[in-house]
């Protein structure tokens, strides 16, 4: 019997999943505090014994660990144009895993790089320009960030004329050159980026988030818990050689501080009357909602939903509700724990951010009318006809209405313009070991797919 | 302007407009003739062009219209160029301009006056438009 230990190191649990990889089975799984501040491995030790409770003595011949403790991996971007490298930009950095603590366009200004500096991110990306296109912006923009003698590493992916230059005006710190995140005009080549800076994650995030303690028991492999769970989906959707996928999907997570949302789809245009406009999005997609969050961003729930709304789905009176919100405010470890309305609460504040996080994710379609007749035109992806919807998250998977609240992720004819799914299997993630499976599935990718079919908690009837 | 070898043109169809033919046509025209081109393709806004000619730090942008409303559409173009930092940026235009028959000479004034470069009847060939790029961006004596 081979048995595999994954771990998850987040910012509050460590997470542990134990797989017997000749059956293809969860042994079990555990979660104990996370101790950051004090020593890591006090976190991993705890779980470790609660997991030897659950399953007894176990041998593990391998053993993996994705990480989002200490605040994640954080990036700030700066780019040229903001729809254009700024977004290209954006979607490296958080298809990679990544929190992005600052989007920069245009020009660093003092002011800019001051509050950069503040800010002390994990690493930079420093992009701008097609190939052959604009250099001034991010040589300029090299020359500033030289000016606050960075202390984190630097990574370089924009007009491939001005990339040496840029090295050699930040030659004093730690600089990597990856091809451009936008060579030509509205083309994409994110990848080698997001490759670089996983790559920095692994050898110099590790050390820096206290993790490198336990690095002696980890086999090799570590990347931000975000882009294991995208690689997870990623081989949910694709499927293997072997093994089929579950074809395209949206995956939704919803957290204490933060919405995360996951397309892996093509999503272009399905009518030869539509026009699509902006930069082509990743196949595999991650966007984060940093406003939108059940505890920390109940806040930002409020404002885009209103009172009226979240009073309507919950049951509760107005009052009611602006009164349990200023307490979650106040109480941000509060769990409904059989608490009738509170548990009506939530869950109309995690529908309520379930939908209006795949309403930012998903594509918009307007109508408009020329000398040819009626034409459509399309920015973003078209989710209309993904059918499978994957949920992920503390405060959805712990709720019995998992499956009523994914459905507010639908296509709603209130809103024809906004491309969401008409209809939808869900797929809920009940034992919480997607970031798990992420992991597994650089080495086993087989028993990572047929796990996750087999422990995903099914509701539905699309084809 | 950037010091690479090609000259970098922005085209498309700018506003409502969907006639995707002869932007084609024109696309392969000018990249023929030596250009890099960026096609933006059909019903492209102002701010589509300018974005593009940032990022890419384009020589020249020509657009194009068929459908009539070219006039209202590229009001303002020029202004934003400046503003955008694209200070005497050629702007090039052509088609079906304007609605309705009209003197074409007091047509391209009013085009002049809206600070486009050069402005081109409908029936206009992508030679002549090639020829008026290359007088305006000093590259008369290459051989391409």
């Amino acid at each position: 019997m081979k048995n595999v230990l994954l771990i998850d190191f987040g910012s509050t649990y460590t997470k542990l999943t134990a797989v017997d990889i000749t059956n293809e089975r969860i042994l079990g799984t555990a979660s104990a505090f996370t101790t950051v501040e004090t020593d890591i491995c006090e976190g991993l030790t705890n779980g470790l014994k609660i997991l030897e409770e659950k399953i007894g003595k176990t041998e593990f011949f391998k053993c993996y660990a994705c990480s989002s403790a200490a605040g994640g991996l954080r990036m700030v971007t700066s780019g040229l144009v903001p729809e254009l490298t700024g977004e290209a930009a954006k979607l490296a950095s958080l298809g990679a895993g990544a929190k992005a603590i600052g989007i920069y366009a245009f020009e660093l200004t003092e002011d800019d790089v001051l509050e950069i500096k503040a800010l002390s991110p994990d690493i930079f990306l420093l992009v701008g320009g097609t190939d052959g296109g604009n250099r001034d912006c991010i040589l300029h923009n090299a020359k500033m960030l030289a000016d606050i003698l960075p202390e984190f590493p630097i990574v370089i992916a924009g007009n491939r004329t001005a990339a040496a230059e840029a090295k050699r005006i930040l030659k004093n710190s730690e600089v990597y050159v990856c091809p451009n995140v936008m060579p030509k005009f509205g083309v994409l080549n994110i990848e080698p980026t997001q490759k670089q800076i996983r790559e920095i994650f692994l050898n110099r995030i590790i050390k820096a988030k206290g993790l490198s303690r336990v690095s002696g028991l980890l086999s090799d492999i570590l990347m931000p818990t975000p882009s294991a769970v995208l690689k997870a989906m990623e081989l949910l959707s694709n499927g293997t050689k072997e093994e089929k996928g579950i074809g395209e999907l949206v995956g939704i997570d919803v957290g204490g501080a933060t919405t995360d949302i996951y397309s892996v789809a093509d999503g272009m245009p399905e009518q030869m009357n539509t026009v699509y406009k902006g930069l082509p999005e990743p196949y595999a997609k991650r966007t984060v909602e940093g406003d939108i969050g059940m505890r920390y961003s109940v806040q930002g729930i409020v404002d885009s939903a209103g009172f009226d709304e979240i009073s309507k789905i919950s049951g509760l009176s107005k009052e009611r509700v602006s009164a349990l919100v200023e307490h979650l405010k106040l109480h941000k470890d509060t769990v409904p724990n059989g608490d009738k309305e509170l548990e009506k609460l939530d869950f109309a504040l995690s529908s309520c951010a379930v939908r209006e996080a795949v309403r930012r994710h998903a594509g918009k379609i307007s109508e408009t009318y020329t000398m040819m007749g009626q034409t459509f035109v399309q920015e973003g992806k078209n989710l209309t006809h993904v059918n499978q919807i994957v949920v992920t998250g503390g405060s959805l998977i712990h709720t019995k209405e998992t499956e009523k609240i994914a459905r507010f992720a639908y296509f709603s004819p209130d809103e024809p313009e906004s491309l969401r799914p008409k209809n939808a299997n869900v797929w809920v993630d009940r034992s919480y070991i997607l970031a798990a499976m992420g992991l597994l599935s650089s080495y086993y990718p087989d028993a990572a797919l047929r796990i996750m079919k087999k422990e995903l908690e099914f509701h539905g009837d699309c084809q | 302007m950037g010091n690479q070898e090609k000259k970098v043109l922005i085209i498309g169809v700018i506003g409502a407009d969907v006639h995707a033919v002869g932007n084609k046509i024109l696309y392969h025209a000018f990249t023929e003739a030596g250009f890099e081109v960026v096609n933006l393709g059909v019903m492209v806004s102002q701010e589509e062009y300018i974005a593009a000619a940032i990022e890419a730090d384009a020589d020249a942008i020509v657009v194009s219209s068929l459908y009539g409303q070219g006039e209202l559409d590229c009001r303002g173009m020029r202004q934003k160029c400046d503003e955008a930092g694209l200070k005497g940026i050629p702007l090039i235009v052509g088609g079906n301009i304007v609605i309705g028959k009209q003197k074409f000479s007091d047509v391209e004034k009013r085009f002049k006056d809206m600070g486009f470069d050069r402005a081109f009847p409908p029936g206009t060939s992508p030679e002549t438009a090639i020829e008026a790029l290359r007088e305006l961006l000093g590259m008369d004596g290459e051989n391409k």
